[in-house]
């Protein structure tokens, strides 16, 4: 009885885990799906959509610049290095291009929003929520999801996608930047060399993978600030929740998204 | 006007409300009390679904709430939070003015703001904290500022949770006299929670206690000193011996 006891208590507890999850799942699911109702139906609060959007993607600019300048330049010396093994060194406009535009853009741009978006939008809801001004709200007449979540998930699903598109050409210039400066690349060669080489196919999909990462990143930060636990703990828990679960479903995204647009 | 009964909340193992009956007449000020911690404002968050209660029926005006009459009861109704629960991302005369810059009914900035500033006034706060931020006043006049929120709209139904915890002895003598005067020129109903005696003398047409989840006691405010009942009196009298 105690040995039966002694096992079946780990997969007990891997099964409450398991279960957990998916009602977590669920609930992430379910949630999401109301909060996309929310800005499709009136009234909207104009006032706190354009704050969202500044916050979001205005703000967002230097972060998203350095990241994607910086990992163009990587991207090349290393392409470079690696080509010149078997003679190659002169694809590395083309697969720079292709590495920021199909993946290392969006991703890297999604990952830096789940950083710098998702931490505060959930951190500022969680202590809205333990302080009562979410009740509070809801006292005034004003249905939260459509005053703080709605706004935030459309700055997320408006301002991303041309975040990711940005980063994407200041990722490409990196690249060109470093090819050009120590690499010894004509400069021209390598601008007509990327352009020829994507396609609008590529662009689409990036620009698609970002409009899907920034609502994954807002609606993380929200979902896990409106159920966030009480007092100062409950704030820490739901951001690092939040955070978490933003990069990871961001990660599972693109795996997903990658295999959508690019299975031949 | 609101009818409570058999209301019942749990949370985890600790029951908080074991079956409380409550009625308040339209136009009747209700005040209860009750020990620190009996679950106060527990009730008043039951009866408006900011906490989902285990059983019981609640009605307003005879018709049972649900979800859909919730919205039709925050369309006239104020409430002050324990704590205060302003909005730190807006300036105080937004907070105030909250509900008449938005919804069907709003006015424009400018009008909305002077309605801001005359309900600032009449919980004592001059005009030169209209544009401050929350996070800059003390706990004192968060707790004001709250006040004129929950009063701004006009309601019909209002709810306290302690209005004048915080407050010195005359400002609390001015917030008594406040909602007093809303609950008899005005005619709104009221349920206000205070551990304080002076503002259930002055703010009171009924009170009742909260005592172990359910309503020990309740009765006219004058009949208070009469009640008969060791708890109220004890708690009247500030006495600390333990009782049965
Ligand atoms: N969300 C919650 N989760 C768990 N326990 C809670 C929650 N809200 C309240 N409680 C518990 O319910 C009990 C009553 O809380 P409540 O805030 O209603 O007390 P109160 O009567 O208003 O006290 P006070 O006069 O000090 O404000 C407390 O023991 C508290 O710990
Ligand atoms: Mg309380």
């Amino acid at each position: 009885m105690r040995a039966i006891a002694a096992v079946a208590a780990p997969v007990a507890a891997l099964g409450r885990g398991v279960l957990g999850g998916l009602a977590a799942t669920g609930r992430f699911a379910i949630f999401s799906a109301e909060a996309l109702s929310h800005i499709l139906r009136p009234p909207l609060y104009p006032r706190e959509a354009l704050a969202a959007l500044f916050t979001i993607g205005w703000l967002s600019l230097p972060v998203v610049g350095l990241t994607a300048v910086f990992t163009g330049g990587a991207l090349a010396l290393q392409i470079y290095a690696g080509g010149a093994r078997f003679n190659a060194e002169a694809v590395v406009p083309q697969i720079v291009a292709i590495g920021m535009v199909r993946e290392l853009g969006p991703v890297l741009v999604g990952l830096m929003i789940a950083a710098r978006v998702t931490s505060s939008i959930a951190a500022e809801i969680a202590t809205m929520r333990v302080t009562e001004q979410i009740d509070a709200l809801v006292t005034l007449a004003t249905n939260p999801m459509k005053y703080l979540v709605a706004p935030r998930v459309l700055a997320g699903l408006v301002t991303v996608p041309l975040l990711t598109g940005l980063g994407d050409v200041i990722g490409v210039m990196g690249g060109w930047l470093v090819a050009t400066q120590t690499l010894g690349f004509n400069s021209a060669t390598y601008l007509a060399n990327t352009v020829d080489f994507i396609e609008a196919h590529d662009v689409w999909s990036s620009l698609a993978k970002g409009a899907v990462f920034g609502g994954i990143a807002a609606l993380s930060g929200c979902y896990f600030g409106m159920t966030s636990g009480r007092g100062a703990q409950g704030v820490g828990r739901a951001t690092k929740a939040a955070v978490e679960a933003a990069a990871v479903m961001i990660l599972a995204a693109n795996f997903l998204l990658t295999g959508v647009f690019f299975s031949v | 006007m609101i009818a409570i009964e058999g209301l019942c909340k749990t949370f985890g193992e600790t029951p908080v409300l074991r079956g409380v009956d409550l009625r308040v007449a339209r136009g009747q000020s209700l005040v209860v009390i009750g020990g620190s911690g009996t679950g106060k404002s527990v009730l008043l968050k039951c009866i408006l679904g900011l906490v989902e209660p285990d059983a019981g029926r609640i009605s307003i005006a005879g018709e049972p709430l649900g979800p859909r009459h919730r919205e039709a009861l925050f369309s006239r109704f104020g409430m002050l939070f324990q704590g205060a629960a302003l909005f730190d991302s807006l300036p105080v005369w937004q907070n105030v003015a909250f509900r008449l810059l938005r919804g069907p009914g709003r006015l424009t900035r400018r009008a909305a703001r002077q309605v801001a500033v005359e309900k600032l006034g009449r919980v004592g706060l001059g005009p030169e904290v209209a544009d401050r931020f929350p996070a800059e006043l003390s706990g004192g006049m968060q707790k004001r500022a709250g006040l004129a929120r929950a009063i701004a709209a006009d309601p019909e139904i209002i709810f306290f949770d302690e209005p004048t915890t915080g407050l010195d002895p005359i400002m609390a003598g001015v917030i008594n006299t406040l909602i007093r005067e809303i609950v008899s020129d005005m005619g709104a109903t009221a349920i206000t929670i205070t551990h304080d005696m002076s503002s259930v003398r002055s703010i009171a047409d009924r009170v009742a206690m909260l005592h172990d989840g359910v309503i020990r006691w309740e009765g006219p405010a004058a009949g208070i000193d009469r009640s008969g009942d060791p708890y109220v009196d004890q708690f009247i009298h500030g006495r600390a011996e333990l009782l049965p």
